[in-house]
């Protein structure tokens, strides 16, 4: 049984990052914890992923799966305080990050690794207009004129496809659509063409056929751009559309990870298998849907072993007493199934029936 | 429906299984008991406690503190000096003009002033939370009404109108000074209270309880006031303070209180002629009044973070 | 096209309520018959809505207010709901579904319209003869962190039902009830006196709805009652809810956004657009043979949480936004997005009824639908 470090690459749709060098950014081991009068709130505890440019990694999990946090972690927002990172490395192209002194951090953040959130109205600021917004990211990175930089505005507004770009630059942020500001805030990461983006949640706030268009429109841009893209979400749907390859999160760690058609169909992780089974599907109409019995653990007492135990139908005595690592999953032969790993003692049980 | 039957027996488990506090348990945590626990570790809100507690005392028992009548005069002490080093004894803070201890004033002030301040911000408390949460639930008519005319007391110099209204009067009691006091101060109050029920009538509780059939009564009392309070605990909390420098100001001015009464205010005022020979009479009970100011506003800062949802 | 026209001028002029009514029904009845099943549609409608319209007015001025418009949130309506069935509402953000929640909930004054509890118009109620109706109709929240009065324990939020409405429980009686209720929807009874935030999303829910079972309710609206909670924990409330259902024969009107949950839990579904129903019928009609473009496109845009799906699936992307409820696009609303759009759909608008070409024919396409063009055609891709 091979224990993976590092989440082995998944087949990407293109080679790795422009010098060769492997992936773009790659954590390692990272933990995240928070001091709160109720304790210490363990919210990543080991996570080890990667991404390479032009791949889409999708982050899977659910509120106080740590998903989020490792985001801020790797962009360097997270309250430090109550926040501390206690060990792990995030390397960007080789380098970590977390060494890094706050001025170079601050050079890699906007131009090199973007993030879009889930609540654009609020990332917008209300008096400024959209066009100023927009276009300060050319004054002040790369010393643009006033005029200057509200052309590149318009040219990033057309290319996020706001329609009449030229008439709509110097209005408000409340002026548009919910689905016209997430562009708007793609727009802004798109900006300095950054190597990464890290999008979190970006289409759990609008409505479905506005989040459809949204999402192609990523997609699109990511293969143009050849960009890295981790994508943040609860929503096994999204995932299924865009993703190349699947890590999902509980308790702060990962349990799976898996190319997306692979997880759909043969999920190595009881936890994965559970959320599969508790979505009702739109072209089936199920009759009773399978419930992951009980709650998300509270991330200040997380349960011995594997955290996933109180609710898993599988659990045996080992899963409560040690922590599964994240193995290498394989084939019955035992040929090694790329990009695969599931982190159950009882990973072969659960894939191979 | 078997299967439903036995989903609800693992649903049943499920709170003991991974409830957010299983070990101590049922036992209740209101935001009030979290807010103490909050408080409670705050060193600000220890020592301003400490020190309003000390006040208190102060005005309740004076007689604790010295054996001295703040109004016994006697000339032979005619403007002595404080003697620093008989800490809390009559002479320890000197005499003023009549002979009289400033240390018994300084004491058996608190009471006067204390009390008018407590006095008044009870008033407007009550006043202003009835009237922000009358405009502020119904809105309409009532609410342009209620506001315009807090708008209009708004609009009055605070020091400016209580003189008008004290001057008025032929009495200068203590009741005079309060009623002069709450008149003009419940708009502050009004405007903190409308605006916080305004956020809170529109919770899905208060719709979740309208929806239940709930009368108004019933729908202002039990969900909108205990939700809306917060904010105004907090304000009147640092008013207090306010009310116990406007009484100051107003004695200062000699239309407050007046001799017989005992108060830091009318010893500031008398004081002030003494300014040049012997500063510390007026010195002593100023610092009382900035001591006491003091005091309220950093508990009402210190209760202002412990309710703040927003940061916990 | 005659018979277009004729039904065109039928909306326009806002035909008497009656015939309104007699239309709906017998409509209703048709789609019975064409459904496969329809298990819950038997006897008489529990609750009747009928040319539903509520119209928030906007106002300038500050003294004297003037009205300069309004949000025409929710624009004529008519649905029923069968004892022990669930309908389900879906539409996007502003499309005025949760405003028909609140006008079913009597939160909100409707403007125009009725609703009759079985036969009574609760919408000219007020006082001692609502509060008896609200008995039978109660609600579920979308938010169960702001659903619940965060200054009360479980106890007091659940047993204040039983203050208001003190006939439904003596006073001895009332904490055993309480703790009968927490039973009931999975939680510890011993938990009575905790607050809500000692809870979790999902606990808060079941606390919601033990709130909304208290008083023996018919109907319990549901507003999008599991969007806020965790994929995991949404489907133990579903179940729930669906326990409940049939344990205590209610009837649900369950409105959400997400459609594959609404598929899982409905009878029947109504799709509304900007304030109007674009199309109502069983979940197999509706999911299987839409006929009006905009649930063809909303079923489309769903993202199946199945990767070799996506391949085979047609997506039919809409181009452009939801346009303001202030000022609806004329004739068919929903016009400014469909790719079908004529001139006719901006002149006339399109009523809600089975389409003329699939009158009388035995097939689940043959169910009411608001579309000059209506035409079938599975974007879903069942399995």
């Amino acid at each position: 049984m091979t224990i993976i470090d590092t989440t082995a690459d998944a087949p990407a749709p293109k080679g790795p990052a422009d010098d060769g060098s492997g992936p773009l950014l790659d954590v390692r081991d990272l933990h995240v914890e928070f001091k709160t009068r109720d304790g210490i709130v363990k919210a990543v505890n080991g996570v080890n992923y990667n991404v390479s440019a032009g791949e889409t990694l999708a982050v899977l999990g659910e509120s106080g799966s740590g998903k989020s946090v490792t985001a801020q972690a790797i962009m360097g927002i997270l309250d430090m305080p109550p926040g501390r990172i206690p060990q792990g490395e995030i390397l960007f192209r080789g380098q970590d990050m977390l060494k890094m002194s706050y001025e170079e951090r601050r050079k890699i953040r906007g131009r090199k690794i973007a993030m879009i959130f889930q609540d654009a109205l609020s990332s917008l600021n209300p008096v400024l207009s959209v066009g100023y917004q927009l276009g300060e990211m050319f004054r002040v990175h790369q010393g643009l004129s006033k005029k200057d930089a509200k052309a590149k505005a318009i040219d990033l507004m057309d290319r996020v496809r706001i329609p009449a770009a030229k008439e709509r630059v110097n209005d408000y942020p409340h002026m548009f659509s919910g689905g016209m500001r997430q562009r708007i805030m793609i727009a802004m990461a798109l900006a300095l063409e950054p190597d990464l983006i890290i999008a979190d949640e970006p289409t759990t706030a609008l409505d479905v056929t506005v989040q459809a268009q949204v999402m192609d429109l990523l997609a699109e841009l990511q293969t143009e751009y050849n960009m890295g893209l981790i994508l943040i979400t609860h929503d096994l749907g999204v995932v299924a559309d865009v993703a190349d390859k699947i890590a999902v999160m509980y308790a702060g760690r990962i349990v799976e990870t898996a190319p997306v058609h692979e997880l759909y169909s043969r999920p190595a992780h009881p936890y994965t298998r559970g959320l599969l089974d508790s979505i009702p599907r739109l072209d089936q109409k199920g009759q009773e849907l399978y419930a992951i019995k009980g709650l998300p653990p509270n991330l200040t007492r997380i349960p011995p072993g594997c955290a996933f135990n109180p609710r898993c139908p599988k659990a045996q005595d080992i899963c409560r007493t040690d922590i599964p690592a994240l193995v290498q999953v394989t084939e019955r032969d035992g040929s090694a199934l790329p990009g695969r790993g599931s982190a159950c003692h009882f990973w072969k049980e659960q894939i191979h029936g | 429906m078997p299967e439903a039957l036995t989903v609800k027996d693992e649903k049943a488990t499920e709170p003991t299984a991974a409830a957010p506090a299983p070990e101590k348990a049922a036992k209740p945590r209101s935001l009030w008991s979290d807010a103490w626990h909050d408080l409670r570790r705050n060193p600000l809100f220890v020592a301003s406690a400490v020190l309003i507690a000390l006040l208190l005392t102060m005005a309740f028992f004076p007689g604790l503190f010295t054996s001295a009548d703040p109004r016994y005069a006697n000339l032979d002490y005619y403007l002595q000096k404080p003697k620093w080093g008989n800490v809390f004894d009559k002479d320890w803070l000197g005499y003023d003009v009549q002979g009289r201890s400033i240390y018994a004033r300084v004491i058996y002030g608190a009471r006067a002033s204390i009390a008018v301040a407590v006095a008044v911000t009870a008033i407007v408390t009550l006043l202003g939370t009835v009237v922000g949460m009358l405009a502020g639930y119904f809105g309409g008519w009532i609410d342009t009404l209620l506001s315009r005319i807090t708008d209009i007391f708004f609009g009055v110099p605070f020091i400016l109108g209580a003189m008008v209204v004290l001057t008025s009067f032929e009495v200068r009691a203590l009741y005079v000074v309060i009623l002069a006091l709450a008149f003009l101060g419940w708009t502050q109050i009004a405007r903190v209270a409308r605006g916080s029920v305004l956020t809170i009538k529109n919770a899905d509780y208060v719709q979740a309880a309208k929806a239940l059939g709930a009368s108004t009564p019933r729908i202002l009392l039990k969900h909108i006031v205990p939700n809306a309070i917060a904010p105004v605990i907090v304000v009147a909390t640092i008013a207090l303070g306010g009310y116990i420098s406007a009484e100051a100001t107003l004695s200062f001015l000699g239309i407050g209180l007046a001799e017989p009464t005992v108060s830091w205010g009318v010893d500031i005022s008398s004081g002030q002629e003494q300014l040049r020979n012997q500063p510390s009479i007026l010195m002593i009970p100023s610092f009382m009044v900035s001591v006491t100011v003091l005091a309220f506003i950093m508990l009402g800062d210190a209760v202002r973070n412990a309710l703040d949802p927003k940061l916990r | 096209m005659a018979e277009f026209k004729k039904s065109g001028e039928a909306v326009a002029d806002a035909t008497p309520r009656t015939t309104g009514v007699d239309k709906v029904d017998a409509a209703t009845e048709t789609a019975a018959v064409a459904a496969v099943e329809k298990p819950a549609g038997r006897g008489e409608p529990i609750l009747q809505v009928r040319n539903l319209v509520k119209h928030f007015p906007l106002t300038q001025g500050i003294l004297f207010k003037k009205q300069v418009g309004a949000v025409k949130a929710v624009d004529g309506i008519s649905f029923d709901l069968y004892q022990g069935e669930t309908l389900g509402i879906v539409g996007e953000s502003g499309c005025g579904k949760s405003t028909v929640a609140k006008l079913l909930m009597t939160l909100e004054t409707a403007t125009a319209g009725e609703v009759f509890f079985k036969g009574q118009d609760i919408t000219k109620l007020s006082g001692r003869a609502l509060k008896a109706v609200r008995r039978n109709i109660q609600m579920v929240f979308q938010d169960p962190y702001t659903s619940l009065n965060p200054r009360m324990t479980v106890g007091d939020i659940i047993g204040e039902t039983f203050e208001i409405h003190p006939e439904v429980a003596p006073k001895g009686e009332r904490r055993r009830k309480v703790q009968d209720l927490l039973d009931v929807v999975g939680l510890n009874p011993e938990y009575i006196n905790r607050y809500p935030h000692q809870f979790s999303g999902g606990q808060r829910q079941r606390i919601g709805i033990a709130r909304g079972l208290a008083l023996n309710p018919e109907i319990i609206i549901c507003d999008e009652p599991v969007s806020a909670l965790d994929v995991s924990v949404q489907a133990q409330v579903i179940n729930l809810m669906e326990k409940l259902q049939d344990e205590f024969n209610l009837s649900y009107l369950f409105i959400a956004h997400d459609l594959s949950i609404v598929r899982h839990i409905s009878d029947r579904v109504g799709v509304m657009y900007l304030g109007k129903m674009a199309e109502i019928g069983t979940d197999e009609q509706i999911y299987d043979h839409p006929t009006h473009p905009y649930t063809q496109a909303l079923l489309s845009a769903v993202p199946v949480p199945d990767p070799s799906a996506r391949e085979g699936r047609e997506r039919i992307i809409l181009t452009g936004d939801v346009p303001s409820p202030a000022n609806p696009p004329s004739g068919c609303r929903f016009r400014t997005r469909c790719w079908k759009a004529e001139a006719k759909c901006a002149e006339e608008v399109p009523l809600l009824a089975v389409p003329e070409r699939f009158k009388g024919q035995d097939t689940p396409a043959a169910h009411e639908s608001a579309c000059h063009f209506a035409e079938e055609k599975d974007v879903v891709g069942a399995v």
